[in-house]
């Protein structure tokens, strides 16, 4: 476990960088962690994603994986790699503040 | 970063259910992890990306202690088809894909999917009897120049 600063503040993360504690997180640290990997700005398309991750931990406890994605928050399969190259599930978890989602398909 | 891998090519050869599905939850996989993917179909594997086939991908009843089914009644006609339907309703309510749609979505994921030329000489398969997510076949030597540098996996 190590720690992180975004946006000024320190914040608890695990060896791949995911927040431990997802109530450290908030907005304005999206745009430092998205910069992290690779993604220079964060445009409304890639907020509908985060947001979504987020509503979505927040109701089950746990992220949803890029088939989920794909059939419910109304970004194509095809357009969450375009905005998230990385593996859309996996990055968009990192940058929303919650842990990396679990789920072989 | 010498300890993560960065592509993955993997090689589908066999035409049954639990050859088939494998291969594509690795490949799905990879890619959800940013892993650079492609998939080549070889073999009985074709039937996977073929047009007419892909949506009738059967489990093996005979030949397959794993299923814990007599041979003898493995090979009764419609014993195959059942034990698929069977599997199948179980995915569904996992919400795992069918093929087709499993295959659709791994190649808007950005992978790559190939037929093997050998394989298509010997069924006489052309592209146009294969999905249309289907980007070219290839020869073996074009295989290894793609798959230089990253992982190679045969199921």
């Amino acid at each position: 476990m190590t720690t992180a600063t975004y946006a000024g503040q320190i914040v608890t993360v695990n060896d791949e960088g995911f927040f431990e504690n997802p109530d450290e997180w908030n907005e304005e640290m999206a745009p430092a962690i998205a910069r992290t990997v690779g993604i220079d700005e964060l445009t409304e398309q890639h907020w509908r994603v985060i947001k979504f991750m987020r509503a979505e931990y927040a109701e089950k406890g746990t992220g949803p994986t890029v088939r989920v994605l794909g059939k419910t928050s109304g970004v194509s399969v095809k357009e969450l790699y375009e905005l998230f190259p990385k593996g859309p599930a996996k990055v968009a978890a990192k940058i929303a503040g919650i842990p990396k989602p679990r789920g072989c398909i | 970063m010498g300890d993560t891998i960065e592509k993955v090519s993997i090689i589908v050869s066999k035409g049954s259910l639990e050859g088939v599905y494998p291969a594509l939850i690795m490949a799905n996989g990879a890619r959800a992890e940013g892993i650079e993917a492609n998939l080549f179909f070889t073999f009985f594997g074709l039937d996977a990306v073929h047009k007419k086939r892909h949506d009738h991908i059967k489990v093996a009843t005979v030949g397959n202690p794993g299923l814990h089914l007599a041979t003898l009644a493995g090979g009764i006609p419609g014993v195959s088809s059942v034990m698929t339907h069977y599997l199948e309703r179980k995915m569904e309510k996992l919400d795992i894909p069918s093929i087709p749609e499993f295959i659709e979505m791994i190649s808007d994921t950005g992978a790559g999917l190939y037929g093997c030329q050998a394989s298509c000489d010997l069924f006489e398969l052309t592209k146009d009897d294969l999905i249309d997510q289907v980007k070219d076949i290839i020869t073996v030597g074009e295989f290894y120049e793609m798959a230089a540098g990253g992982q190679i996996i045969f199921t």
